[in-house]
């Protein structure tokens, strides 16, 4: 049966921005990444290879690549701010809408990055829609500082601190469980 | 709450997402990639200008459309702390912790300079 998350980056898949992939997109931001020209994937039989050979400079802003990230920053925007309309809180109470989006943002983005990176052919518009947008959209750090420095006015130190606190360890846990969970599948070839 | 209000949110987080993809990638190119420096970047501004829209004060729309929209979409939590699990993989543990610890205190420090800020206006 197909897990929620696999579903959904299906669908997304289905929905549009298919076809053609003639560009690599270099998606390790840090430590050493190959240059797209280098780049070698394996292509499993039935999907689309890149036709003609890769190009050696990287467009700045591909439109598929930009359409992709507004189209996913849009859904990502519109559930978390549907979250925080339905459940307001105060500046002392726990913040479980921004907490909430943040850490499924968390663990969704590190199973697209990962099962992109190291699972699926390269393609250059998943990442942007499924991680630069629908993640990036719907999770959020300037209202998660916002919420600490009103929690800190109101003198709630004990909450500022387990916020911050719970928002890195659960963030971070939540990231590295969805890498584990990507990599334990072995590589399709 | 109108449609129009919604449509307007998925709209302007599409638009908030895009600048901050656009805004990231310059300061990324600028400043290398050893050291996620462009979404650190874009947090923090983030973090000043939904900041000065609080000191604004402002009615329920205007704040769901440019804080919650506008701000809350141009930054991320998501990408920080993937960058930041990445770095750990690296075994670069001070990069890692910095990441975390110069966001948040920067960050705070900005909500509140730019709630500062806000309240002057």
């Amino acid at each position: 049966m197909l897990s929620p998350v696999e579903a959904i980056s299906r669908v997304a898949v289905e929905v549009g921005f298919i076809t053609c992939i003639n560009h690599t997109w270099s998606p390790v931001k840090s430590g050493s990444v190959p240059k797209p020209a280098e780049v070698s994937v394996p292509y499993p039989a039935g999907a689309s290879a890149p036709h003609g050979q890769a190009r050696l400079v990287r467009p700045r802003a591909d439109r598929r690549e930009i359409t992709a990230i507004f189209a996913g920053g849009a859904i990502g925007t519109l559930a978390r701010a549907a979250l925080a309309e339905a459940f307001p809180h105060s500046a002392t109470e726990w913040p479980w809408p921004t907490f909430g989006v943040n850490i499924v943002a968390a663990f969704l983005v590190g199973y697209f990055v990962t099962r992109l990176q190291e699972r699926l052919p390269l393609s250059s518009y998943r990442r942007p829609l499924l991680g630069t947008g629908l993640c990036g959209g719907l999770s959020t750090f300037s209202t998660m500082q916002v919420e600490i420095l009103k929690m800190l006015s109101a003198h709630a130190w004990g909450l500022a601190a387990g916020y911050i606190g719970a928002s890195i360890v659960a963030g971070y846990a939540a990231i590295h469980l969805a890498t584990a969970l990507v990599r334990r599948v072995r590589v399709r070839r | 709450m109108s449609v129009l209000i919604w449509v307007a949110v998925a709209l302007i987080g599409g638009g908030g997402s895009v600048a901050r993809f656009l805004v990231d990638g310059a300061i990324s190119s600028a400043a290398g990639r050893d050291f996620p420096f462009g979404t650190m970047a874009v947090n923090i501004s983030g973090a000043v200008i939904l900041g000065l829209l609080t000191g604004l004060a402002l009615g329920n729309d205007e704040a769901l459309l440019a804080g919650t929209a506008a701000v809350g979409s141009y930054t991320t939590f998501s990408t920080w702390m993937l960058e930041t699990q990445r770095l750990t993989e690296e075994h670069q543990y001070r990069k890692a912790v910095l990441n975390v610890v110069v966001s948040l205190v920067l960050g705070v420090a900005a909500a509140a300079a730019g709630r500062l800020i806000g309240a002057q206006l």
